[in-house]
């Protein structure tokens, strides 16, 4: 995935970078099938290799295809970003250990959600579970997220009818 | 890959800095890059790699993924799943908003390259001409 | 794409079970991953398909615009409608366990059409837009 990144990066050849980018989503649902993450994975794949592609090539049948060589070395971004990872670094290290269970990420609200599930709701999949359910205020929020994205993108694109093509 | 406690030092930290290392590249990417539409790939690189930094500490080494099953005791944490896969379809509600506006950037503007764009309109860059 | 023999004969293939895969996943989203967002996705997915293969006007034909339109809205609607529902009933805005004289019933009837309005709108916004941005071109060509 590293890999991928910088080849993305380095790319000048936009379709390059829009094919490549799908292929770095695709690798992410991979893994994070590996994480025990199936509903997100599912989403990542189909959303991000599908639709985000789709969306992408959209915009580029629109604009250019090629980007322009840069003007400046950028070794300036290049230093906030190496900075920016240092202090990361500097700050996860006081983070739990990968697959730790005593994290007090597994303490509170979680055992509570798996062990009443069944009894409250009948439904095995926790995750819809607590989407719908517990959760279903944060839901509808992100429902009407959606919803405005496709208000903004028909109030930004669309067309005055000057033109009138034939009725199909 | 490590057991339950987690291996000591380091090494049972790698997760992080994998997120780490894509979540800098994809910034590199939007602030070293001067066209808009690969500024849009940086971006969602960065925002992909935010998913894995929330889910990767909910995994646990041994448990499955969390769909209740009399077979399975141990499962992993659904809570981070419900909150990254809203935030999943957010993000690709940004990027539809962030293409439509590039479209029309270039449709205004003849170029999606941010140095032509400054060039072409220099009171875009800073806001001092306020009325 | 029209005249490629291989590609429309492929897509006529796979479009049925690409939508019928996006029914199960949204309706066994209770028992395995899945749910709303990705079966709207994966509905929205299919038609884009087809509407790469076929061309524009044969998408519009399948799904017209003020179809598109108002599948935007309406699943915002029944959302909506499902915690109206829970206050009208008695309970709290978008309480589930009032559905339904068994409140574990309750739940799951919720939860099927809070899905249902979830994918009915993620799949009308991704089309909405993929028509959007198909149209732009158009005006500018001619």
């Amino acid at each position: 995935m590293a890999a991928t990144v910088i080849a993305l990066g380095r790319s000048r050849n936009l379709f390059a970078v829009v094919v490549l980018s799908g292929v770095y989503s695709f690798m992410m649902a991979t893994v994070l099938v590996a994480m025990d993450a199936v509903d997100v994975s599912m989403t990542e794949a189909s959303v991000g290799a599908g639709i985000s592609t789709v969306l992408f090539l959209g915009a580029l049948y629109l604009c250019d295809s090629e980007e322009a060589k840069p003007l400046h070395r950028p070794w300036l971004p290049l230093g906030v970003s190496v900075a920016v990872g240092g202090v990361l670094v500097y700050g996860t290290l006081g983070l739990p250990m990968f697959s730790d269970a005593q994290a007090p990420i597994h303490q509170h609200v979680a055992p509570h959600y798996l062990q009443q599930v069944m009894k409250e709701t009948g439904v095995p999949n926790v995750v819809t579970a607590v989407l719908a359910s517990y959760r279903g205020y944060d839901t509808f929020g992100e429902t009407t997220v959606v919803f405005t994205a496709g208000a903004g993108v028909v109030a930004l694109l669309r067309q005055r009818r000057r033109r009138k093509e034939a009725p199909s | 890959m490590s057991d339950a406690q987690g291996l000591p030092g380091l090494l049972g930290h790698f997760s992080y800095f994998v997120t780490i290392f894509l979540l800098v590249a994809g910034l590199f990417i939007v602030i070293a890059r001067g066209n808009l539409i690969k500024k849009l790939v940086g971006l969602s690189v960065f925002q992909t790699s935010v998913y894995l930094l929330y889910i990767a500490p909910g995994k646990l080494v041994g448990g499955t993924a969390p769909i209740i099953n009399p077979a399975y005791t141990v499962y992993s944490n659904p809570l981070p799943h419900v909150l990254i896969l809203t935030a999943i379809v957010v993000g690709v509600a940004t990027l539809a908003l962030g293409l439509a506006l590039v479209v029309r950037i270039r449709e205004a503007y003849g170029t999606i390259e941010e140095d032509e764009i400054l060039l072409q309109d220099p009171g875009a860059a800073t806001e001092d001409e306020v009325r | 794409m029209k005249n490629d023999l291989v590609l429309r004969l492929v897509a006529k293939l796979l479009i049925p079970y690409i939508l019928l895969f996006a029914l199960y996943v949204q309706f066994h989203g209770d028992f395995g991953p899945g749910g709303g967002f990705q079966a709207g996705v994966i509905i929205a997915a299919a038609m884009i398909f087809y509407g790469l293969i076929y061309g524009l006007p044969a998408v519009r034909n399948v799904v017209p615009e003020p179809l598109v339109e108002s599948m935007m809205a309406v699943g915002v609607l029944i959302y909506g409608g499902v915690g109206v529902a829970g206050l009208l009933l008695g309970g709290n805005f978008l309480d589930y366990f009032v559905l339904d004289p068994d409140p574990v019933h309750g739940q799951e009837r919720g939860i099927f059409w809070v899905e249902v309005g979830v994918a009915v709108t993620v799949s009308g916004v991704m089309l909405k837009i993929f028509y959007m941005f198909a149209d732009r071109g158009k005006v500018d060509l001619s």
